[in-house]
């Protein structure tokens, strides 16, 4: 085995470890969205925000614009508040747009869905959302529809 | 100060004591060995002959006494001057010891590398003549696996010569070769004590062909000098253990017999140990 | 009675001393990385043996792990309609637990029982010794080389192993059993946070690497020099570093991903 070609397989490991590395970072994991430093926050309060997480996505007609950054509980408001970050490429969000929490499939995690208003002004930096849906829990609903069955 | 260190033995040894576990190695051993010239250690197998190669080059460390090397004493040395000792001390192993992922060559440029910055050019030069002072020149694309007992030895010799020390350690140098190899190996070990004008310091228990080369010889068993001089002087010794040593003989002081109950007895009391 | 605590005592010392071995010999083994920087080249040589001859039972184990996790996760995740979260589940499972574990497990195999053999058998032929008395230090030339190189190689074999295995969920899982491809990939974008999971799986094998290359280099450094302690050795390198990185992986998830 010559110095060379152990250097050129040497060579070929470690590329091959990086390209690794570059696909776990780029491909399967969401690196991409920290690269956009541009970006706003704005901020929402929920009575109940059921089983939302920070890093959420955060969806425009379904498509995701940004993500939850910050969830905790103020004391002053007896409420949730979210703290959303989104990317400035989508900064023409009226200011009567609407914040609700929304469920991916029957089981599947949380999510942040906002529906356009139809103000001229747009949200900028630091303001909050006013118009906002909790989250639906299943079991409130399911007490709901035992109500209005058995009401009758 | 270097004339007087020329003059003065290579090597002191005082009131040496080792120990392994339990086991008692050394008990009290003084020796000098004197410069320019072969001296031999020897002894029956198991008397801590190769200890105290290791001892000398510092991979051991004595429970008394003091080992003093040109002038150093070995135990008291930083670990770099300790290196920068054992840069002057070649030792033949037993095994030869030669590095098996590398060929002849490279084995003998190990040290020249490691040591030394010296272009490739004068690399293969010094390699080639170290390689030619032990006669495997032509052998230098060899691996180790591929080379004979004797030849791997002549190989080792070749490495531990390799930065020019003022002495060599020979551990067993002749153990288990054929009778041509061997004589290879003892012409190789005087003439290159002769030619290079080093030290050489063997350890060995063949009494024929220490006795053929030593200039002096001390022969150590159970931790302690039995008799020293000349081959010829301790030949024809006082110490009867000598005599029995140097000639071979089966039965004398050394009993024949490992120690054992009544031989007698031991047969009848079948099964009550 | 007597006999039995004594013997139970004689191991506990016994193992007390190993331990204190290990940890002199990992201070010295960490003193001597730093003349590496002379000699980048035994580094290189150490790297192809430790990761260009692991990379492709890696590369194989890793297909074969993500196939079967995208079929095992297909099976379970149909059940409750929830197929398209396949490729989170499958890139979960693989950047923050397989990967870096069946990596070192595999390692401790491929790697470091050969490490420990080498080491092993260079000390019983005599040729660690025979390198001390030519005043060249063999931790500097044949330990540190070859456990630093089992740290760096240890990540991107475990990265290697992870990219891989994805794709081989995404084979199963899209190719075979027709998960749509476009949600296997944004969901698991969505769920595989590059901080949290994938910098966390690497911090993981860099840790793996460590203890790994650590057992294997100081089990040969450490064997009786007989043919029988070298079998020892190349066994308790494999056994030592299994426990170890199961039990490093136990406390290290408990740390990452408790909150």
């Amino acid at each position: 085995m010559t110095t060379r070609s152990i250097e050129i397989g040497v060579g070929l490991f470690v590329a091959i470890g990086i390209a690794a590395l570059l696909v776990l970072a780029l491909q399967v994991s969401n690196l991409h969205e920290y690269r956009q430093t541009d970006s706003y926050q704005v901020s929402a309060y929920f009575s109940n925000i059921g089983g939302l997480k920070v890093r959420a996505p955060v969806t425009v007609s379904g498509v995701r614009i940004g993500r939850v950054s910050e969830i905790y509980y103020d004391p002053n408001r007896f409420q949730a508040r979210v703290v959303m970050t989104i990317s400035t490429q989508y900064d023409y969000l009226p200011t009567d747009t609407q914040a609700s929490i929304y469920t991916a499939g029957l089981l599947g995690e949380q999510y942040i869905a906002l529906g356009v208003g139809g103000e001229e002004d747009a949200l900028r930096d630091g303001d909050e959302i006013l118009f906002t849906q909790s989250a639906v829990v299943l079991e409130e609903l399911i007490g709901r529809v035992l109500v209005n069955m058995t009401a009758p | 100060m270097t004339t007087e260190r020329s003059t003065a033995p290579l090597i002191e040894i005082e009131d040496l004591h080792f120990r392994r576990g339990t086991h008692t190695i050394f008990e009290g051993i003084s020796l000098q060995i004197p410069r320019g010239k072969i001296t031999a250690v020897m002894g029956p197998s198991g008397t801590g002959k190769t200890t105290l190669l290791r001892l000398i080059g510092g991979q051991l460390r004595p429970d008394r006494g003091r080992i003093v090397v040109d002038g150093h004493e070995v135990h008291r040395l930083a670990r770099s001057e300790l290196y920068r000792l054992r840069k002057r001390m070649g030792m033949l192993f037993q095994s030869g010891a030669l590095f098996t992922h590398l060929n002849v060559f490279e084995n003998v440029a190990f040290p020249l590398r490691e040591h030394t910055r010296l272009p490739e050019r004068l690399i293969r030069t010094l390699v080639l003549l170290k390689l030619e002072a032990v006669g495997l020149r032509g052998a230098r694309d060899l691996m180790p696996s591929e080379l004979s007992g004797g030849m791997a030895r002549r190989v080792a010799l070749a490495r531990a010569i390799a930065l020019d020390p003022m002495m060599i350690l020979y551990d067993e140098p002749f153990a288990g070769l054929d009778p041509i190899t061997m004589g290879v190996i003892v012409s190789l070990v005087r003439r290159l004590n002769d030619a290079l004008g080093l030290s050489s310091i063997l350890v060995s228990h063949d009494v024929p062909e220490v006795s053929s080369i030593a200039d002096y010889i001390y022969l150590i068993s159970e931790g302690k000098i039995i008799d020293s001089g000349t081959p010829e002087a301790v030949r024809h010794g006082s110490s009867a253990w000598a005599r029995q040593f140097m000639e071979g003989l089966p039965d004398g002081p050394v009993p024949y017999h490992y120690p054992a109950p009544d031989y007698l007895d031991d047969l009848i009391n079948t099964g009550k140990s | 009675m007597v006999s039995l605590l004594q013997r139970l005592g004689h191991f506990g010392l016994s193992v007390f001393q190993s331990l204190g071995r290990a940890h002199l010999f990992l201070l010295r083994t960490l003193w001597s990385l730093g003349s590496l920087t002379w000699r980048p080249r035994l580094l290189i040589r150490e790297l192809y043996s430790v990761g260009v001859l692991s990379l492709l039972i890696i590369l194989v184990s890793g297909l074969f792990v993500g196939m079967v996790l995208g079929y095992q996760g297909y099976i379970t995740l149909v059940n409750f309609g929830a197929e398209e979260v396949l490729g989170s589940v499958v890139a979960l499972s693989l950047v923050r637990e397989l990967g870096p574990v069946v990596t070192a497990l595999l390692f401790a195999g491929r790697a470091g029982s050969a490490l420990a053999a080498e080491i092993g058998l260079m000390k019983t032929t005599e040729q660690l010794s025979s390198m001390e008395m030519m005043a060249v230090d063999p931790y500097k030339r044949v330990i540190a080389p070859r456990f630093l190189a089992g740290i760096l190689a240890m990540p991107l074999l475990a990265a290697a192993f992870s990219a891989v295995g994805v794709w081989g969920g995404y084979f199963i899982g899209v190719g075979l059993l027709g998960v749509d491809g476009g949600s296997y990939w944004s969901q698991m974008q969505a769920s595989v946070d590059f901080y949290d999971d994938v910098l966390s799986g690497i911090i993981k094998s860099i840790v793996f690497g460590f203890v790994a290359s650590w057992i294997a280099v100081f089990q040969g450094y450490d064997a009786t020099p007989t043919s029988e302690g070298i079998s020892r050795a190349t066994t308790n390198t494999v056994v030592y570093t299994a426990l170890a990185v199961l039990a490093l992986d136990f406390i290290l998830t408990g740390l990452m991903f408790s909150a």
